[in-house]
């Protein structure tokens, strides 16, 4: 049986701890851990592997398993893959199938926790998505939720939009640890994606995300400066966490950035991961602080109470935008599904 | 007087290309280890060590990521090239502790030459390039290494290499850094100042420089270059002080070698096309 640090050796891991805490029972106060690996190319099989090996790093450590284990955009297959898509796509529920046993071998002791993972997906009707799944292993197996990137880049280094399709919705979930939201890398840079999540009542943000290394000027590169500038700023404008994976690893010269992070509700870095070198980010949440927060600096019940007045400018601006309010590839947009989720909780 | 007011005042943002050397060298040997070591499973580089600074650069970072002993650096004169240049380059061998090969090109590239005798410069300088990957790639394949490229950013956008030749290696850690930063690159990991400081030369003909041959500075070049690439027109930088003469040489030179930057020009018949529909990424 190999010892806990014959795992991490395995697995390559260095596991950075913050702050613990004891009394942790409830369900508003769970553990996090953020994973941040490479994955092989395309080697599905070898990714679950991993996957694994990250499960029992964690299980070797002394004290409770993590409550929720988050990994990066694309995991089980690595990010670029172009026209490979469909031959490394899955099924959510196959998907859930294969982290159950996992789960059951590497982490026998846990009764049940939680897991984030992106993945392209195939879904029922054959078409592919980028995608991020929530779901309970253990005693409670399910699947909870899953979200389709809507932001799919499509621009310099990124191609997305022309090998899946784009997703459709900022869903909300309960989970046994709060009201979450995901959102998958370029969902979360744009400000009113995580306004919609901690509009629809998300306490917790979850970003899977693949960030390629750029902009080398200074002590870090820039793109890393910029995500956890992104994260505090939008945590402390809503009162949510944020907990961010990111891949490291380099794909055909491009090399991502891990800096796997939580963010308070207050805007604080609670924790973050250095942006090389698989490693897994332990950190306690209570989700009591989400209220504190709010409570402290309450924007996001005033941006509730305005929404009467910024809804009618966010249609107007639909269709004012670059002056057709078309994509940037003249496909014309469907009437945005987040604005009427945001009208419908406006009129609450 | 004194104002009632501080006045604060932004200096126009340098534009010549920066970078943080020392995040380079990290983040360019965890490459060199991500792609030979993880990637292919390969324990050994194969560095052409020309006695220039780029060369030299990659022969550090390979040592650093790889260990000395895993990296084989190959100096390979023709009988016209440099003394100084091959003293430079032993230096460069010197420095990193790395394995070294000498390896004469003069009577491979002569045997040929010989049925050609009325051949251009340039065109003896091509086959040198191409016969120097010859060596690189056999050396390679000798010691079951990777060759590993040594072309600059600046170079290859102004197509100032031979194709298929200095740009063949299947792996280049400086080919997104432009001739400015690969000489800050440099001084940070402590390649002799006589290697920086000197012209830079291709060396195929004696004399030569690459800022003669060029016309303009490298100094000059990656501040138009970095212009260009963000996306300013010839008029945008033209009206931001630069003289006309100049970038239309930059402008002009990238714009008859994009086909250098890419592999063969296939003619498409079905609708698998290799890399036009037929799409996977180079490590799929």
């Amino acid at each position: 049986m190999l010892g806990y640090r014959d795992k991490c050796r395995t697995f390559g891991v260095r596991l950075i701890k913050s702050r613990t805490d004891k009394t942790m029972a409830h369900a508003k106060q769970f553990e996090l851990a953020l994973v941040q690996f490479a994955p092989r190319k395309g080697d599905v099989e070898a990714n679950f592997a991993s996957v694994g090996d990250a499960f029992a790093a964690l299980a070797d450590q002394s004290g409770d398993f993590p409550s929720v284990v988050v990994f990066p955009e694309a995991s089980l297959s690595g990010y670029f893959v172009e026209g490979g898509v469909r031959d490394v796509s899955l099924r959510a529920r196959d998907v859930v199938t294969r982290l159950q046993r996992l789960a059951k071998t590497n982490a026998p002791k846990k009764a049940a926790f939680d897991i984030v993972l992106g993945f392209y997906e195939i879904d029922e009707e054959d078409k592919l998505y980028n995608s991020a799944l929530y779901a309970t292993v253990g005693a409670e197996t399910g699947l909870r939720h899953v979200h389709r990137k809507l932001f799919l880049p499509t621009y310099g280094v990124f191609d997305e939009e022309r090998f899946v399709t784009r997703g459709r919705n900022i869903g909300v979930f309960d989970t046994r640890h709060g009201r979450a939201a995901i959102l998958i890398c370029e969902d979360a840079c744009h400000s009113l994606s995580t306004t919609v999540a901690a509009l629809r009542g998300a306490q917790i943000i979850y970003i899977p995300s693949a960030s390629p290394g750029r902009g080398m000027e200074d002590f870090e590169p820039a793109n890393v400066r910029l995500w956890r500038e992104i994260m505090r700023v939008a945590a402390s404008e809503h009162g949510v966490f944020i907990a961010y994976a990111g891949l490291v690893g380099f794909e055909g010269g491009k090399g991502f950035t891990g800096g796997s992070r939580l963010v308070g509700p207050f805007g604080e870095l609670r924790a973050e991961a250095p942006f090389t070198g698989a490693t897994i980010v332990r950190a306690p949440v209570d989700l009591e602080d989400v209220a504190v927060a709010r409570a402290a600096l309450p924007a996001l019940g005033d941006l509730e109470s305005n929404l009467p007045e910024l809804i009618p400018a966010l249609l107007a601006a639909e269709g004012e935008g670059g002056g057709s309010g078309g994509s940037p590839n003249g496909r014309a947009r469907r009437p945005a599904t987040k604005s009427r989720a945001v009208k419908k909780k406006a009129r609450r | 007087m004194s104002s009632a007011f501080t006045i604060v005042r932004a200096e126009a943002p340098d534009d010549a290309p920066a970078i943080d050397p020392a995040l380079v060298e990290r983040w360019l040997t965890d490459f060199i280890r991500d792609e030979l070591v993880r990637r292919r499973g390969i324990h050994h580089a194969v560095v052409g060590v020309s006695g220039g600074v780029d060369s030299a650069v990659v022969a550090f970072l390979c040592a650093r990521a790889l260990g000395p002993r895993n990296v084989l650096g190959v100096r390979m004169p023709y009988r016209t090239s440099s003394p100084e240049s091959l003293a430079h380059a032993a230096l460069v061998i010197q420095k990193t502790g790395i394995d070294e090969r000498l390896i004469d090109i003069s009577d491979a590239v002569d045997g040929y030459m010989a049925q050609e005798p009325d051949a251009s410069s340039t065109r003896r300088g091509n086959v040198m390039a191409r016969m120097r990957m010859i060596v690189l790639f056999d050396q390679s394949a000798r010691i079951n290494g990777l060759p590993v490229g040594t072309g600059n950013k600046s170079e290859r956008m102004l197509g100032y290499f031979t194709w298929h030749g200095d740009d063949s290696p299947p792996i280049n850690p400086i080919g997104d850094l432009f001739k400015t930063q690969v000489w800050v690159l440099a001084r940070h990991l402590g390649v002799p100042d006589v290697i920086i400081d000197k012209p830079a030369t291709a060396d195929l003909i004696r004399g030569q420089t690459d800022e003669e041959d060029l016309g303009i500075t490298y100094a000059q070049a990656d501040r138009i270059l970095n212009r260009l690439l963000l996306g300013y027109t010839v008029a945008d930088i033209i009206g931001a002080g630069y003289p006309r003469a100049e970038v239309d040489l930059v402008k002009r030179r990238v714009d008859a070698t994009h086909w250098k930057r890419h592999l063969a020009t296939t003619a498409l018949i079905s609708s698998t096309a290799i890399n036009e529909f037929y799409l996977r990424p180079v490590d799929y």
